[in-house]
C-alpha cells in the first residue's frame, strides 16, 4: 500500500490521515522512494531535503494524533520551486549565482505551509531567475517531461510540474511571471492556476518582473489547488501589492455545475501558429461545457498580438533592476582575484548569470536606458493598458474566457534553444493574462501522440472561485486528469 | 560682490527623518550602533524581499511641505534609481523621482534686515545608502580592503530642492540656517548639518547683471557646515568670475569643496554622465495621502515659527532680540508661555529662560524639557525677586540648585537661610562695618562724588552674602553717611 500512496491527491491522502489508516512519515517515505526510482530520469529537484521533510511530518502526525483541527494539507508533502526562499535551505533560483545561497527567512507562502504542517520535500528546478519555457534555461540541469523524457516538462516551474506528473510529489508550488505554472501543467497533463495579481503574497518570492510575479499551485487535480489556494492566498502586510480582501474557502465552489456560465472562446487564440490538434481538443472541451449547461460563444481580444512584445519589454526591464543585487558583494557567488571593484562586478555577473538571463538583463537595461524609454518602456506599459481593457470590456459579456495554455504539446529538448523568438511564442497564450493581472487555470484537455494538451481558463480578477467551479466540474466530466505517464523513452 | 554679475543659486538639501525606523523595514535609524546591527533581510537587499513605506516618514514630510508652504500632491509614486555600488545593497535606490510627495513652496529668508521669499520646487522621499570603510587607500580605488555598513542603509531621506531664488553665498547659508530651524522646531529632523542629518549641494552660475538667460552652472558638494556652504559658494562665485572675465567657458561639472584650503576642486565630468534608468518601483504602490489625514497632520504642527514670533511680539511685547532667541527652540518657548502662566512678567521671565537657564542647558547638553527645573519653580522664584523676599543673585543661586538637586525652592531657602535680609537692625549693623572699612570712598563721597554710593552698597551686598536688598541698603548707606 505504502508505495502507491505518491500516486494519489492531496484530499485523498488527506481523508485517509483523518482516519488515520496512514500517517504522513509513510507518505513522505513514499515520495522519497518514488523520487529514488525515478528522479534519476526526471530530474525535477535542485535539492531535497529528507531529514527536515521526515521531521516536519513527524511532528504532522503528532498533529493529527491529538486530534486537533488540523488544516486538509497537515502532513501532506509538498515541493517548492527554487526560487522561493527557505530558511537555512539553498534557494538557488537554478543559478549559479546563488548556487550556494542560504536564505536567512521563509518566504511568507513557504512559512504558511509550515505553519499547517505540510512538510517540503525538495527543492524544484527551474529556468534560471524563471526565464525560460522548458527548464533548459536552468543553470545546473534540464528537467524531463514524465510524459516522453525526450521532451521538456515546460517552464519556467518546469521542475514542480514534472514532479507532481511522475508522483515525485503529491503538490508543488509554482510562480508565473508569463506563463511559468500554466505552460509546464499544460506539458506536464496537471493542473495549474496563477491567482491573481494580489492574491498571494510575493514576500521571499525572488523577483523575476515584480509586477507579473505571482505565486500557485500545480497540482494533480483541481480540487487539491482548491486546497492549495486555501493555504496560500491572502493579504501579507509584508508585500505592498498584496490585496486586502477577504480569503474564500476555495473548496465550498467545487461543485459539478456549469449552468449559466457564459463562456468566450478566444479566436485569436485559435488561429495561426496554434497546432491542429491543440485547436480540436479546446474546441471539444468547448463543447462538452455547453453540453453541461454552459453557454460558449467567440470573442475576439484584438489587442493580444502585441502582448508578446510588450511583455518582453516590460519583463526584461524590471528583471534587470531586479538582477542588480546580484553583484558578489554581500551574498551568493563572488568571482575571485579580481583586481579591483569593477572588475568584480563584471567577473562574477559574466561567470554567474546563463546567457538567457544575460540577454534579458540587456535587452532591459536599452529599454530603460535614456532616450529609449519613451519609446520602449513607456510604450509598452501603454500597450498593456490596451491589453486589460480589452478583457474588461470581454468580462462584460463573460464570466470565463478559455484558450489553448500552450500552442502545442511539449516539444522536443533542445528544438528551439537556438531561437528564442520561437521559445518567446510559446507563451502567447499565458503572457496577456499576467499583463492584466488575471487569475488563469490551465487543466489537461486532451492528448496529441501520447503528449498532454492543456486548455486554459481566465477569469476576471479575483474571480477564482468561478475558474475552480468551472475546472472542476470538467473535470468531473473527464478523464484526462486519470492518465498517469509510464514514464517511456530515454 | 561681483557687480558686472549675478549670483543664481538653487539648493539640494537632504534632511535625515527623526523616525524611530527605517524607511522600507522596520530596522532601528539609532545612530552609532555598532556595525552590521541594525539590519535585516530587507535593508540588505537579500533575494526576495519586499518593501514596506514607513508611514511616520511619509507624515514627517507632509509636516514639512506644511510647514514649507508646499502644495501637497494627491499622489506621488517611488522609484527606482540605478547604479551600482557597494554601500548600496539593491544597486538602486528607492527614490521618488517623476512624482514628488510635494511641490510648490517657500521659506522666508530675512538677510541684513531684508525679508524675501526662497521658492521649494519639490519634496521627495528616498532611502540613504550605507557606509564604506577603505584600508590602504581613501576610495574604494586602490584600497586594500573596503568593509561596508548598512546600519545607515535604508533610513529615511527628505530632500528639498530650491528654485534658483538665491542670489548670493550668504544668502545660502542664511536659507539653511532658517531651514534648520524650520525642521528642528517642527520635530522631523535634527538637522545637524557637522554630523551629516542635513546635507546640501549647491547650483551655481553667473551672469551679467540684468540678464534674464541663466548661466552655465556647476554643482558644489561635500560643504558639511554652514560656514562650508558660504565658503564654498564664495569660491566658486570667485572662479566663475574670473573665468568669465578672462572671456573663458564655464564648464558644466560637479566640483567638490576643499575646506582646508577654502577652494573648490572640479571632477572629471563624464565620471558622473550616470544614466539612473529610473522606473517606478513595481514593489509599491502610489502614496495617496487622503485629505483628513493631512489635515490631523496640520493640527498638529502647531504654530510655526514665523507666526509664533508675531504673536510673542504682539502679545508679550518682547523686543526683537529676545523673541528671535526664545522661538529658536520651541521648546524654551513652549516653557516661556507656561512659565507667564503663573506669573505675568513676560520680560523678566524671557531673560531668565535665554540667560542662565539657557547657559546652564548648554553646560549639560540638555533641553529644556529634560530638567529637574518647572515653569511652576522658575515662577515661583521669580516671584520672590518680584516681592522682595530674595535678591537677584540669591534668585540665580536657588535656581542652580534646583537645576543640581531638584529640590524644592522653599527647601533650599529654608536650609540656607537665603532670605533678604527684613531685620533693619541686622542691615545697620553691616552698613556700619562698611562704613567703618572704607574710609577712603567715604570720603569720597562727603566731598561729592556721588556715584561711589553704588560701591558701597555693593560691599554691603558682599557682607550681607546677597541678602541684602541694594536699595534699602543705599537708603541706609545715605542716611548713615548724611
Ligand atoms: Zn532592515
Amino acid at each position: 500500500m505504502t508505495e502507491e500512496l505518491f500516486g494519489k491527491t492531496a484530499h485523498e491522502l488527506s481523508s485517509l490521515l483523518k482516519k488515520r489508516e496512514i500517517s504522513s512519515v509513510e507518505i513522505v517515505e513514499s515520495v522519497y522512494s518514488r523520487i529514488g526510482a525515478v528522479e534519476d530520469k526526471i530530474k525535477a529537484f535542485v535539492s531535497i531535503s529528507r531529514e527536515q521533510a521526515l521531521e516536519a511530518a513527524r511532528k504532522a502526525d503528532a498533529k493529527l494524533k491529538s486530534g486537533e483541527n488540523t488544516d486538509p494539507l497537515c502532513g501532506i508533502p509538498v515541493a517548492i520551486k527554487d526560487n522561493m526562499c527557505t530558511k537555512g535551505v539553498t534557494t538557488t533560483c537554478s543559478s549559479k549565482i546563488l548556487a550556494n545561497y542560504l536564505p536567512p527567512y521563509d518566504a511568507t507562502v513557504v512559512a504558511k505551509l509550515k505553519e499547517l504542517g505540510a512538510p517540503s520535500t525538495g527543492k524544484t528546478n527551474l529556468d534560471e531567475f524563471a526565464m525560460g519555457s522548458s527548464t533548459e534555461n536552468s543553470g545546473f540541469h534540464t528537467t524531463r517531461n514524465p510524459w516522453n523524457i525526450e521532451t521538456v516538462p515546460g517552464g519556467s516551474s518546469g521542475g514542480s510540474a514534472a514532479a507532481v506528473a511522475s508522483g515525485e510529489s503529491i503538490a508543488a508550488l509554482g510562480s508565473d511571471t508569463g506563463g511559468s505554472i500554466r505552460q509546464p501543467a499544460s506539458f506536464c497533463g496537471v493542473v495549474g492556476l496563477k491567482p491573481t495579481y494580489g492574491r498571494v503574497s510575493r514576500y521571499g518570492l525572488v523577483a523575476f518582473a515584480s509586477s507579473l510575479d505571482q505565486i500557485g499551485p500545480i497540482t494533480k487535480d483541481v480540487t487539491d489547488a482548491a486546497l492549495l489556494m486555501n493555504a496560500i492566498a491572502g493579504y501579507d502586510a509584508k508585500d505592498s501589492t498584496s490585496v486586502n480582501a477577504p480569503v474564500p474557502d476555495y473548496r465550498n465552489v467545487l461543485v459539478g455545475n456549469a449552468k449559466r456560465f457564459r463562456i468566450g472562446i478566444i479566436s485569436d487564440l485559435m488561429g495561426k501558429g496554434i497546432d491542429e490538434e491543440v485547436k480540436i481538443a479546446v474546441r471539444d472541451a468547448a463543447k462538452q461545457l455547453e453540453k453541461l449547461g454552459a453557454i460558449v460563444e467567440e470573442v475576439s481580444l484584438p489587442t493580444l498580438e502585441y502582448a508578446v512584445p510588450a511583455y518582453y519589454i516590460i519583463a526584461p526591464a524590471e528583471a534587470s533592476s531586479n538582477l542588480a543585487r546580484y553583484d558578489g558583494v554581500k551574498f551568493g557567488r563572488r568571482s575571485k582575484d579580481a583586481p579591483d571593484l569593477i572588475t568584480m562586478y563584471y567577473n562574477t555577473r559574466r561567470e554567474g548569470f546563463g546567457s538567457e538571463v544575460k540577454r534579458r538583463i540587456m535587452i532591459g537595461t536599452y529599454a530603460l536606458s535614456a532616450g529609449y524609454y519613451d519609446a520602449y518602456y513607456l510604450k509598452a506599459l501603454k500597450v498593456r493598458t490596451l491589453i486589460k481593457q480589452d478583457f474588461e470590456k470581454a468580462f462584460t459579456r463573460f464570466d470565463v474566457l478559455i484558450s489553448p495554455t500552450a500552442p502545442s504539446p511539449a516539444f522536443r529538448i533542445g528544438e528551439k534553444v537556438s531561437d528564442p523568438i520561437a521559445m518567446y511564442l510559446s507563451d502567447i497564450a499565458t503572457i496577456p493574462v499576467n499583463l492584466a493581472g488575471l487569475p488563469a487555470i490551465s487543466l489537461p484537455c486532451g492528448f496529441s501522440h501520447g503528449l498532454p494538451i492543456g486548455l486554459q481558463m481566465i477569469g476576471e480578477a479575483f474571480s477564482e472561485e468561478k475558474l475552480l467551479q468551472l475546472a472542476y466540474t470538467y473535470e468531473q466530466n473527464t478523464d484526462w486528469h486519470k492518465r498517469k505517464p509510464e514514464l517511456k523513452g530515454g | 560682490m561681483h557687480s558686472k554679475y549675478e549670483t543664481v543659486i538653487g539648493l539640494e538639501t537632504h534632511a535625515q527623518l527623526l523616525t524611530e525606523s527605517k524607511m522600507f523595514c522596520s530596522c532601528s535609524t539609532k545612530f552609532g550602533s555598532k556595525p552590521n546591527t541594525n539590519i535585516c533581510p530587507v535593508c540588505t537587499g537579500q533575494p526576495g524581499v519586499l518593501p514596506v513605506i514607513n508611514k511616520k516618514a511619509i507624515e514627517l514630510a507632509i509636516k514639512t511641505a506644511i510647514a514649507l508652504n508646499c502644495r501637497i500632491e494627491k499622489m506621488s509614486v517611488f522609484a527606482r534609481k540605478h547604479y551600482f555600488y557597494p554601500d548600496l545593497p539593491k544597486d538602486f535606490q528607492v527614490s521618488q523621482y517623476e512624482l514628488p510627495l510635494a511641490t510648490g513652496g517657500f521659506v522666508e529668508i530675512e538677510v541684513e534686515g531684508k525679508k524675501q521669499k526662497i521658492g521649494i520646487t519639490r519634496i521627495h522621499l528616498e532611502e540613504d545608502a550605507g557606509k564604506l570603510v577603505h584600508k590602504g587607500a581613501a576610495r574604494i580605488m586602490g584600497a586594500g580592503e573596503s568593509l561596508v555598513d548598512y546600519n545607515r542603509t535604508g533610513v529615511p531621506l527628505m530632500e528639498i530642492v530650491t528654485e534658483p531664488d538665491i542670489r548670493s553665498p550668504l544668502e545660502a547659508k542664511v536659507f539653511m540656517e532658517t531651514l534648520q530651524h524650520l525642521l528642528q522646531f517642527i520635530g522631523v529632523c535634527d538637522a545637524k548639518m557637522e554630523e551629516g542629518s542635513l546635507r546640501c549641494d549647491a547650483n551655481l552660475s553667473l551672469r551679467p547683471a540684468g540678464e534674464t538667460k541663466l548661466g552655465t552652472k556647476t554643482e558644489v558638494k561635500n560643504m558639511n557646515s554652514f560656514r562650508a556652504v558660504l565658503k564654498a559658494l564664495e569660491a566658486e562665485e570667485k572662479r566663475h568670475a574670473e573665468v568669465l572675465n578672462e572671456g573663458g567657458k564655464i564648464l558644466q561639472e560637479t566640483r567638490f569643496f576643499d575646506d582646508i584650503n577654502e577652494t573648490t576642486i572640479g571632477m572629471r565630468s563624464k565620471e558622473f554622465a550616470h544614466d539612473y534608468r529610473y522606473f517606478p518601483e513595481p514593489d509599491l504602490v502610489p502614496v495617496e495621502p487622503d485629505h483628513q489625514w493631512i489635515e490631523t497632520i496640520k493640527n498638529t504642527l502647531g504654530e510655526l515659527p514665523e507666526a509664533k514670533s508675531e504673536r510673542f511680539f504682539n502679545e508679550y511685547s518682547l523686543a526683537a532680540g529676545i523673541n528671535k532667541i526664545l522661538i529658536s527652540d520651541k521648546l524654551k518657548a513652549d516653557f516661556f508661555e507656561r512659565t507667564v502662566k503663573h506669573f505675568n512678567k513676560p520680560e523678566m521671565i524671557a531673560n531668565w529662560i535665554i540667560g542662565d537657564i539657557a547657559a546652564y542647558l548648554n553646560e549639560n547638553k540638555k533641553s529644556i524639557n529634560e530638567i529637574s527645573l518647572t515653569p511652576e519653580k522658575l515662577s515661583e522664584i521669580l516671584k520672590l525677586i518680584d516681592n522682595g523676599t530674595i535678591t537677584g543673585k540669591i534668585a540665580k543661586n536657588i535656581l542652580l540648585e534646583v537645576l543640581g538637586t531638584g529640590k524644592t525652592v522653599q527647601d533650599i531657602i529654608k536650609e540656607q537661610g537665603l532670605t533678604q535680609i527684613s531685620d533693619e537692625g541686622e542691615l545697620v549693623k553691616i552698613v556700619g562695618d562698611v562704613i567703618k572699612n572704607n574710609p577712603k570712598q567715604v570720603d569720597e563721597f562727603k566731598s561729592g562724588k556721588d556715584t561711589v554710593i553704588m560701591f558701597l552698597v555693593g560691599q554691603v551686598m558682599k557682607a550681607s552674602k546677597g541678602r541684602a536688598k541694594p536699595d534699602k541698603a543705599q537708603e541706609l548707606l545715605r542716611k548713615a553717611l548724611g
